[in-house]
């Protein structure tokens, strides 16, 4: 009966696992593209061209009600979800083609797949390059040629984030200094010709300058970078120009081995995990979200971990083991149960409002009315996390001290030790991997948590990290992005439901992954210090 | 058998402060720990009534009885063990020397440096075998590496152990035997260097091998500190006490000489006890 249990979960969440992990990591394989010849009333054959996303039966009248043919007698249809890309000139990149629709289906050698910054994926065939307009007639040399220019291409391009990101994210950081130093000058009321002044304009006429300076070769860099254009036609025969500027990627998956096709795969999936991502989240990397849940997580550890240790010693140790004591420990056990979306109300009113709002008045008051703590932030909602999750390490806490022997205590006592000493000295060490239970069961729960997170600081879209080389370097007031949020965001308000599935997936498993992550390493050090202590509380 | 005067060298502060806590040598022992008219309560019961004793300096002294008879909470009672139980209630005068030792201004962390005691399951915290002698120490404040050193060494040969450890002094005290976990305990014990020394039943969880070394020590030991022993073992007290107090039902009945309590005890009780009657 257990083992039917226990072997049931098992299966639950192996299946889990294994079907998020076929779902998200099959996304990544570079598909072959297919071109369907259509059938059509008229006699003038039309083709389709795209990957296979999905396949399925459906019964033949579902077919025939949406007006498609399906000879008598038929009772179910086979029909694919072809992916044919092109929103730009079709409207629309998915659609289902049942097996009646089309006569042939084949896999042409020279179509080439398109990831473009915009628009979604391009599929069909590449005619020719431009460059400043003029048609370079390139013939064989066409695929060689494009591969050159296309790394020439991302050079510009990592130039360009260079200079947008790190020098002009300095520049304007500077200047945006500038202007509150000169903003709390006006609001201590100095005098209009204190000299204070005059030297942040000077100031400030530098990094004008060197601002204007980056505008200038950043625009260079723009101009050089659309010098090109690939020529290229859909599989209707219509004529399509992509510059080079929007083109992230292209590649001909009919031509490649499964060789060439393993690179491309490991290439996207570093791209998933290091890129930013594009076009409201339904395409690129979610670097930014890694890297917000991470901080957030180890910002909310490293506030939940003190605050939970001192409150259980106190409750164990010194407080007296009365009726209030025990209306604590209750409510205590009873805060763990409260739902998280609670406790994202409770951030948002008490830490962004009232906190947050109190430092802004008396620390920033020369950003006003611009709040800077007074919204949400990292650090809102490491705070509520920290509150969520502070009975699990109290509690956890509280039971790794009364495991510890009465006699080991007697013993540091009867040595001389005061009731502190012995705390500190024996019992706290030997408690050690409780408290790391505690937090272990604290990371699981806060990795995973999205609701409170929506209220005090997640965001769909961060402009930056909040970790940068700008001071004061890790940036607590910032907005920050989160996978969990992000699974929601791409799952259910996007645009293109269709071509944000597979990342639901991806990053589903990229969540788990990390949770995983975070907690074997907990797990590994208290395995460490558990060996350690383990004989003297047996 | 390791003479006392092989291993424990004195310094010449040692014979300053045996000549001031001492007096010189005299015949009859010194009182060292007087109990005065003690009552303890457990909430409303009460488990100690009315004892009246005086343990002598440098001698060892047994307290034995039949389980519950309140040797343990006796033997407690004199490093105010008891304090750690909030429903305990005592009165009357314990001295320790001249200080009564339940008065209020006294530290109670100082007077357990004082009279250090060993308990019945050898508990070495899990630290090194070096930090454990050691602990007491550096909670004094002691940090100089070559003073813990040769404090360590001392306790642990006074202990009978520094041959059997000295060349994994930094493995965890956890690896040690039982019977070497105790005397590790007796060592952590005795290098804080206090004036007395509670045993509580500190061979019961031991093999008669152990058991015998813990003996022998005990022997060895009494040269420098007064000795309190809790015990079960009749022969255990009659090898190892100078004085020996018998306890019933939280009374003290008979309190003396070993060999008359052995031999010639005045009261009935005793007699029954100690020839196996009951207990």
């Amino acid at each position: 009966m257990t083992a039917a249990t226990v072997s049931f979960c098992l299966i639950m969440v192996f299946g889990l696992l294994g079907l998020i992990m076929f779902e998200g990591l099959g996304h990544f394989w570079p598909k072959n593209s297919v071109m369907l010849e259509m059938k059509s009333a008229n006699s003038e054959i039309g083709y389709e061209l795209g990957e296979i996303v999905d396949r399925e039966t459906v019964p033949a009248e579902q077919v025939r009600a949406l007006g498609i043919f399906v000879p008598e007698g038929q009772v179910a249809v086979d029909r694919i979800l072809l992916k044919t890309g092109n929103r730009d000139v079709a409207g629309f990149d998915f659609h289902w083609y049942a097996t009646t629709q089309f006569i042939r289906l084949e896999y042409p050698l020279a179509a080439f797949t398109a990831e473009r910054e915009e628009w979604g994926n391009f599929y069909g065939f590449a005619k020719d390059l431009e460059q400043d307009g003029q048609k370079l007639n390139l013939g064989d040399q066409l695929w060689p040629e494009i591969e050159r220019r296309l790394d020439r291409k991302n050079e510009l391009k990592d130039r360009i984030n260079h200079l947008q990101k790190k020098e002009m994210g300095k520049v304007n950081h500077n200047i945006e200094r500038l202007r509150l130093r000169s903003k709390k000058l006006d609001l201590a009321q100095v005098g209009l010709n204190d000299s204070r002044y005059s030297e942040i304009t000077e100031e400030r006429l530098t990094w004008d300058k060197r601002y204007q300076a980056l505008n200038h070769e950043l625009a260079e860099l723009y101009s050089e970078m659309s010098r090109d254009t690939l020529v290229a036609s859909t599989a209707a025969g219509q004529t399509l120009k992509l510059p080079f500027s929007t083109l992230i990627n292209v590649f001909q998956p009919n031509r490649m081995s499964v060789l060439e096709k393993l690179g491309h795969y490991f290439m996207k999936v570093g791209e998933f995990v290091f890129d930013d991502p594009r076009e409201a989240n339904t395409e690129g990397g979610v670097f930014p979200a890694i890297f917000g849940t991470v901080m957030m997580v180890m910002l909310m550890s490293v506030i939940v971990t003190p605050f939970g240790v001192v409150a259980a010693i106190y409750l164990h140790e010194y407080a007296h083991q009365g009726r209030w004591t025990q209306i604590i420990r209750i409510a205590v056990n009873n805060l763990a149960g409260v739902p998280s979306i609670v406790y994202g109300v409770f951030g948002l009113g008490f830490f962004v409002y009232i906190v947050g709002g109190s430092i802004d008045k008396l620390l920033f008051p020369a950003l006003l009315p611009a709040p800077t703590f007074g919204t949400p932030g990292l650090l809102w909602s490491s705070l509520t996390l920290a509150l969520l999750t502070v009975p699990v390490v109290i509690v956890a806490t509280e039971e790794g001290l009364s495991r510890i022997p009465r006699n080991i205590r007697e013993g540091s006592l009867a040595l001389g030790a005061t009731k502190a000493e012995t705390l500190w000295r024996t019992v706290l060490p030997m408690a050690t991997p409780a408290m790391i239970t505690g937090l272990i069961l604290a990371v699981a729960r806060a990795a995973g948590e999205v609701a409170p997170l929506m209220m005090v600081g997640v965001v769909k879209m961060a402009p930056a990290l909040p970790l940068d080389t700008n001071f004061p370097y890790l940036h607590l007031d910032q907005k920050f992005m989160h996978l969990g949020f992000h699974i929601y965001d791409v799952g259910f308000q996007s645009p293109n439901v269709e071509a944000a599935r597979p990342l639901v997936y991806a990053t589903s498993l990229l969540l788990v992954v990390i949770i995983i992550a975070l907690n074997l390493t907990a797990i590994i050090v208290r395995n460490r210090l558990r060996e350690k202590y383990d004989s003297a509380e047996s | 058998m390791v003479t006392n005067n092989q291993v424990k060298p004195t310094s010449a502060l040692d014979s300053i402060k045996i000549d001031v806590d001492r007096a010189g040598p005299t015949i009859k022992p010194q009182t060292c720990l007087h109990v005065d008219g003690l009552d303890l309560f457990y909430g409303d019961s009460q488990a100690l009534n009315n004892i009246k004793m005086s343990i002598a300096e440098k001698k060892v002294t047994a307290f034995i009885g039949p389980s519950g008879c309140g040797k343990s909470t006796l033997l407690r009672c004199f490093n105010r063990m008891n304090d750690l139980i909030s429903s305990v209630r005592i009165t009357g005068k314990v001295h320790l020397k001249e200080q009564d030792i339940y008065a209020k201004e006294v530290n109670v962390a100082l007077l357990r440096q004082r009279v250090g005691m060993v308990f019945q399951k050898p508990n070495p915290f899990p630290k090194s075998i070096y930090d454990n002698v050691a602990y007491g120490l550096r909670i004094q404040g002691i940090k100089g590496r070559k003073i813990l050193d040769e404090a360590v060494e001392r306790a642990l040969r006074s202990a009978a152990l520094w041959e059997e450890v000295k060349d994994r002094l930094t493995e965890s005290a956890l690896g040690l035997s039982g019977g070497q976990q105790q005397r590790l305990v007796i060592a952590r014990a005795i290098a804080i260097e206090p004036e007395v020394l509670l045993l509580d039943e500190p061979a019961s969880a031991l093999d008669p091998i152990s058991t015998l070394k813990i003996e022998e020590l005990i022997y060895e030991l009494k040269n420098d500190y007064t000795i309190v022993i809790v015990t079960h073992n009749m022969q255990q007290a009659a090898r190892v006490s100078d004085y020996t107090a018998f306890m019933y039902l939280g009374d003290l009945i008979e309190f003396g000489d070993t060999t008359t309590i052995f031999t010639r005890p005045a009261e009935k009780k005793t007699e029954d006890y100690i020839t196996g009657r009951y207990g």
